[in-house]
């Protein structure tokens, strides 16, 4: 019988055993005892309870979590991880949905969760001396299109515009949405906006500041810009009484 | 060297995709491509079982099944299921005066054939093509693995994917 077909007892004694022991001669069933080996006796049950354990998952005192929340550094995430959790989420909604429209509207409700927390960790970044309360529409605005596109996706975005139709309505575009970057949409799905999740951070960001909006994503691609994204923000008729009565 | 075609296979050895990049190439039906990708697969699936002939092998190094416990005892050390003079990597390239085949296969089992043009510098080819193959795998980790609408094995529709291949293809 050659050396690798022997199976290998367990320890002689449970209280030899350490820490560093290799799992095939640790605890296990000894031939040479039969069934005994596997009873629990007062000296393999202190082992079992009193036994260090190694922790297999990562936490170092650097990760993301572990940082003080009101910290200035951008603390940058891995794009690839961001698409594949996006495209998990996409594929989750899409399976409890019951069309593109509903798609899209839950798409919206996940991102305004994300925009009503962001809108807070922004402003308590900003610090309680420096920050101030937008109480214009076209401030808030070009907060949300500088700073607060700033921090969440790390660019500002390419333009914003004010609806020459609408009083009401204004447009920021962006000309690749982060995380719809990899996304390209099949024709059947119509015209289907992934970064309808993005038009729903702008939403819960707007609606927590006051400045009641329904905001969508329309894709309006250019030559040589295929991802370019109109984000459409339509706000409420008396939130344009409300700036026409207080600045006027 | 310029790139005439490019497939990409899944790992049963069907036809994901397929990209004419000259325009001048004449089309072939949609069953010919399925047929030659087909074929192209188990072309390499036979080639990875050739060996070249061993001279005065001895008892260690002839292949697994034979001596199980040197066998397991490779296997543990250096962590390779075969020994070295097994042929892992099946068909790598085909040279012709016409065009040149260079296939690449992923270690998840997906194929990446491209088709060029014979290249004049005999030295540099298979650096160019491994380069193209490097690009092309990106690509296809980027927009055809994180889009949600893709589902494994399965063709690829990715209007961003041909765009992206398109952009690749004009700067070889």
């Amino acid at each position: 019988m050659s050396n690798d077909n022997i199976i290998l007892p367990s320890a002689a004694s449970l209280s030899t055993l350490s820490i560093a022991d290799n799992p095939k001669s640790g605890f296990g069933y000894n031939p040479s005892l039969g069934p005994l080996s596997n009873t629990i006796t007062p000296e393999s049950s202190n082992i079992l309870l009193n036994r260090k354990t190694l922790s297999l998952t990562p936490t170092s005192g650097n990760s993301i979590y572990d940082k003080n929340v009101n910290n200035k550094k951008i603390n940058e995430i891995n794009l690839s991880s961001l698409s594949f959790l996006f495209c998990e989420a996409v594929n989750w909604t899409h399976r409890n949905s019951k069309g593109i429209q509903d798609l899209e509207t839950r798409l919206n409700g996940l991102g305004y969760q994300v925009g009503q927390r962001f809108l807070e960790l922004i402003k308590l970044r900003e610090g309680v001396k420096s920050s101030k309360r937008e109480i214009k529409i076209i401030d808030i605005l070009r907060f949300i299109h500088g700073t607060f596109w700033k921090s969440i996706f790390g660019k500002t975005a390419n333009e914003l515009e004010k609806s020459q139709d609408a009083s009401n309505e204004y447009m920021i575009i962006d000309n690749v949405p982060l995380v719809s970057k990899f996304i390209s949409i099949p024709k059947d799905y119509g015209n289907l906006n992934c970064s309808a999740f993005m038009a729903g951070i702008i939403e819960g960001a707007l609606d927590s500041s006051s400045f009641h909006a329904n905001v969508t994503a329309h894709s309006a691609p250019i030559d040589g810009v295929p991802l370019r994204t109109v984000f459409l923000i339509k706000f409420d008729e008396q939130l344009v009484i409300r700036e026409s009565l207080r600045f006027n | 060297m310029k790139l005439y075609s490019i497939y990409i296979l899944n790992k049963a050895g069907g036809l994901i995709y397929q990209n004419n990049l000259d325009p001048s190439l004449n089309r072939l039906t949609a069953n010919d491509y399925l047929v030659l990708a087909g074929t192209l697969h188990g072309v390499h699936a036979i080639a990875a079982k050739l060996t070249p002939t061993i001279v005065g092998k001895d008892s260690t190094s002839t292949t697994s099944g034979t001596d199980p416990t040197a066998n397991n005892a490779l296997l543990l050390s250096t962590g390779k299921v075969q020994n070295s003079n097994t042929n892992k990597t099946g068909l790598g390239s085909i040279e012709t005066d016409l065009f040149n085949l260079y296939v690449f296969q992923s270690l998840t089992g997906i194929k990446f054939i491209l088709i060029t043009s014979p290249n004049p510098i005999l030295q540099k080819q298979h650096e160019q093509a491994s380069e193209t193959f490097r690009h092309l795998y990106v690509l296809y980790s980027d927009y055809v693995m994180k889009d949600p609408f893709y589902s494994l094995d399965m063709p690829i529709k990715s209007q961003l994917f041909d765009l992206k291949v398109g952009e690749l293809a004009a700067l070889v």
